[in-house]
């Protein structure tokens, strides 16, 4: 469960070792497009450095570079530890995500993991957009990140203010990851210094059914949990709905006129598994 | 000989005895210095130098309206190179990079004494290794005027850069060409310095807002200017871009509204530095989301707060120095942006405007467990700021909040004990960092208040101990045993002596 | 002289040169040098030790950076230099 996720270039020690300040959800170190070809091994054992001396109590997501980049082996060799929870994958296609399950697999075992290392896929082709169905079903897949700025690339179309380009891979992506139970993750907002641009395009993206949003720059994070947090008063109607169906076991019941059946009683359940887990209650 | 507070004190000082001593004593004010000269204008800095006789052993002084951009105190100080005047006692409230000759003239024993509230620059460096071969007495901007009018700094000729002023000797800083706002560092000065030149670029027919009044002048030095208006901006004195500032910021902001201050009719102020003026931005935030209007900001004044004068948040500007240009134009029309000299700002005598604040927001070079604030040195020592208003709003407000990282390229800003003591710590309430904000354990009131506050509360000796897990601990600086400075709190005793630095100490 | 640099200037970085060399022989340069400077022999003497390197010319410049950064820019140097 998470609301923000915030990139930070896996290069920068300064970054590194103030990311958990910003009471993002997860933190992504990125060994891929922040990163010089040059600097890879150096992004690679810095982050590596930085995790063994202190350990981030949030979920740690590693952006490696991709599968048939020649960085890609390294990248796991080094990275893959208890130290990381999650494995970023760009441009990912199903076939990768399993040659990648594999090899974790393989990495884990080897390694002695107490953990299985999760693995978020980042939706950037349009190809991977038309297969997305299949990409969700992959077990080890936790959410799907969409990246619109290199989809359009793909798409070879700009990026517009109202998204209407991304509109249809947005809408796909956000019901393909839940009706495999997972969570969408909205691609990141590109102007830092336009917060109200911001809040308006993460709730635009929450109404389609994104449960997260990723972060490019610290100042966007707060405004970022607030969207995707449970409201006051979604808490409070949550609060009342659970009150309601304990002591109404036997079926439907009403709150303030409205029938309140399953259907709502389990969305209550979501809500309130939601406001505690980011420590709104 | 030891304060209350066990640190040095050198033979010849009084021992701070406590943040509220002063109470237990009398204003003392000496007469004011009339001038009987009638023909004041003049152009020559020589025939001055003359008339005024200065020599070997004078006190001269001069203010930091212009900051980094003033020319009048390096002028007047090659005038003292040129003649191979010695010994001079140079009393300057704040002395900046662009003042770095002053370090030659150490150096070479034209100034062997120095009275000052804010050092940058070469100057600290030079008189941290030793060179000043008599006293350094950094004091603090309330502080310096009560030693003025009881006669302790006894100036001989104060140097007082006017951007506007007529023949009669009638000036003030808000019109001319270089107009750098507000003198309020002068006027004690003015008051009761032996002889008083007004150094100015702009000279005109008559003056009529009259900050700095014709009576008490001797003489109008006209210059080709007085320096650069642009300088008064520095980094400083805006708002930071940093996240983690940004987020200290937010936090410090939340506490105080938690903290139940944030009500119609509250006053504040922020110290210069990015994160301390962010911090404003975020209280205007919750002001305006609530409907509330302050009173009144005081201290160094920028575009943020005129901007809030502007728009009605706040009643009343208390000004003593104007930090950019919006200030200076500010003071000039609006009727609310009030202009205030230092005694009244911060004279801990003189019912100062300190008293009335509800809150203030500082920065921090160190901190240590009891809450001690350095501004004045580095962790390695070197002299590189000073008080200004530091202990003086300390003291003043209800709650006084310190905002910092917890370390800055390594260095940890908290401490055991602080290289030297600033503001003493029984009138610090709180340190606001990227990791977690601490209450001083003094203030049980808030620690009861904030028992379940959602805002991380730590003790601040494990905001230290986090802090080390991070760097490492340092290793104990040490200094050679000569005391090169003093640290005079408001009251004119001791807080605390700076130590000459080692030689292999490295930049 | 072959020679391989990695790490940067920036504010809690570093840049560390490594060359081959008969003698072991380091230099640190930093702004801290006065709190930090044992700390930073310490870590890079016991790194070379973990890789059992007992002859190397390495310099360090520092601006303020935390062990496991000043350990991470010198095993990389390393490898470089390896290359």
């Amino acid at each position: 469960m998470r609301r923000s996720l915030l990139f930070i270039p896996g290069n920068n020690p300064g970054m590194l070792q103030t990311a958990d300040v910003f009471e993002a959800d997860s933190i992504i170190i990125d060994l891929e497009d922040a990163i010089s070809l040059f600097d890879k091994d150096s992004a690679r054992n810095l982050t590596k450095s930085f995790l063994e001396s202190f350990p981030v109590q949030k979920e740690v997501i590693i952006r490696v570079n991709s599968i048939d980049s020649k960085y890609f082996t390294e990248d796991l060799d080094i990275i893959v530890t208890d130290k990381i929870d999650t494995i970023m994958l760009p441009k990912a296609m199903p076939e990768d995500i399993i040659k990648l399950d594999n090899l974790l697999s393989k990495i884990e075992k080897e390694k002695k993991l107490k953990k299985k290392i999760k693995v978020i896929p980042l939706v950037e082709l349009a190809k991977s957009v038309l297969v997305i169905e299949e990409i969700v079903k992959i077990p080890r897949v936790d959410g799907v990140l969409l990246g619109a700025e290199d989809l359009a690339s793909d798409m070879e179309v700009s990026r517009t203010n109202d998204s209407v380009e991304i509109l249809y891979p947005r809408a796909k992506v956000a019901l393909a990851c839940i009706a495999a139970k997972i969570e969408a993750i909205d691609t990141p907002f590109i102007s830092t210094l336009d917060i109200d641009g911001l809040i308006k395009d993460a709730n635009f993206a929450k109404s389609l059914g994104f449960k997260a949003k990723a972060c490019i720059h610290p100042n966007q994070v707060s405004y970022v949990n607030s969207v995707f947090s449970p409201s006051k008063e979604q808490i409070e109607f949550s609060l009342r709905v659970l009150e309601g169906s304990k002591s109404n076991i036997k079926g439907a019941f009403s709150i303030d006129g409205k029938m309140i059946d399953k259907p709502i009683i389990e969305r209550a359940e979501k809500i309130i598994s939601r406001a505690k887990r980011f420590g709104l209650l | 000989m030891k304060n209350c507070l066990r640190r040095n004190v050198p033979p010849g000082f009084k021992p701070f005895l406590g943040t509220n001593e002063y109470k237990n004593h009398k204003r003392f004010i000496i007469d004011e210095v009339i001038s009987t000269n009638t023909s004041k204008v003049i152009s020559d800095i020589s025939k001055l130098f003359d008339l005024l006789k200065i020599t070997d052993g004078f006190t001269l002084s001069f203010h930091h309206h212009l900051r980094n951009g003033d020319e009048v105190m390096n002028m007047v100080l090659s005038e003292v190179k040129k003649r191979g005047i010695k010994n001079i006692t140079l009393a300057a409230t704040g002395i900046f990079a662009n003042n770095d000759m002053i370090a030659q003239l150490i150096i070479d024993g034209n100034i062997t004494n120095i009275y000052a509230n804010y050092i940058n620059g070469k100057t600290g460096k030079v008189i941290s290794e030793g060179y000043l071969q008599g006293n350094l007495i950094m004091q603090t901007h309330g502080g310096r005027p009560r030693s003025i009018e009881a006669g302790e700094l006894k100036i001989d000729v104060a140097f007082i850069a006017t951007s506007i002023a007529d023949k009669f000797g009638n000036g003030n800083g808000l019109l001319g060409k270089n107009a750098c706002g507000v003198l309020g560092y002068t006027i004690a000065d003015m008051l009761y310095a032996k002889k008083k030149v007004i150094v100015t670029d702009s000279l005109v027919e008559r003056v009529e807002y009259c900050q700095i009044e014709a009576k008490y002048i001797d003489y109008c030095l006209v210059v080709e200017s007085i320096g650069k208006q642009s300088g008064i901006v520095s980094g400083t004195t805006k708002i930071t871009k940093d996240p983690i500032g940004l987020k200290i910021a937010r936090d410090a902001a939340m506490f105080i509204e938690e903290a139940g201050l944030i009500n119609n009719g509250f006053s504040m102020q922020t110290g210069a530095g990015g994160t301390s003026l962010a911090v404003a931005s975020f209280v205007k935030d919750i002001m305006k989301n609530n409907n509330i209007k302050a009173s009144f900001a005081s201290g160094g004044i920028t575009s943020y707060f005129v901007s809030m004068l502007k728009e009605g948040l706040i009643n009343n500007l208390y000004d003593v120095q104007c930090f950019d240009l919006d200030a200076v134009a500010s003071a000039k029309i609006n009727e609310n942006h009030k202009i205030i000299s230092a005694s009244k700002y911060a004279n801990p005598f003189d019912n100062p405007i300190v008293n009335n604040l509800d809150f203030v927001i500082l920065g921090a070079t160190e901190i240590d467990l009891d809450f001690n604030v350095n501004v004045t040195t580095s962790s390695s020592g070197l002299i590189m700021g000073g008080s200004g208003g530091h202990s003086d709003t300390a003291h003043g407000a209800k709650l006084t909040i310190i905002v910092s990282p917890t370390m800055k390229a390594r260095t940890p800003i908290i401490k055991d004990k602080v290289t030297v003591i600033t503001t003493p710590g029984e009138d610090v309430d709180v340190l606001v960092t990227e990791r977690g904000i601490a209450i001083n354990p003094r203030r049980f009131d808030l620690i009861e208040q904030f028992k379940n506050s959602k805002l991380k509360i730590v003790s601040i000796k494990k905001l230290l101990e986090m802090t080390h897990k991070y760097t490492g601990i340092p290793k104990n600086v040490e200094f050679e045993k000569r005391v090169v400075g003093v640290v005079e709190y408001r009251d004119g005793s001791i807080i605390d002596s700076i130590f000459q630095v080692r030689n292999n100490y490295e930049l | 002289m072959k020679s391989a640099t990695c790490g940067s200037l920036e504010s809690n970085d570093c840049l560390i040169t490594v060359s081959e060399s008969d003698i072991l022989d380091i230099k640190i340069n930093s702004i801290v040098y006065d709190l930090f400077g044992d700390a930073i022999f310490k870590v890079v003497l016991e790194t070379l030790n973990q890789l059992g390197i007992n002859n190397l010319k390495v310099t360090v410049n520092d601006k303020g950076a935390l062990d496991y950064a000043i350990r991470a820019r010198l095993i990389t140097a390393i490898k470089r230099l390896e290359k």
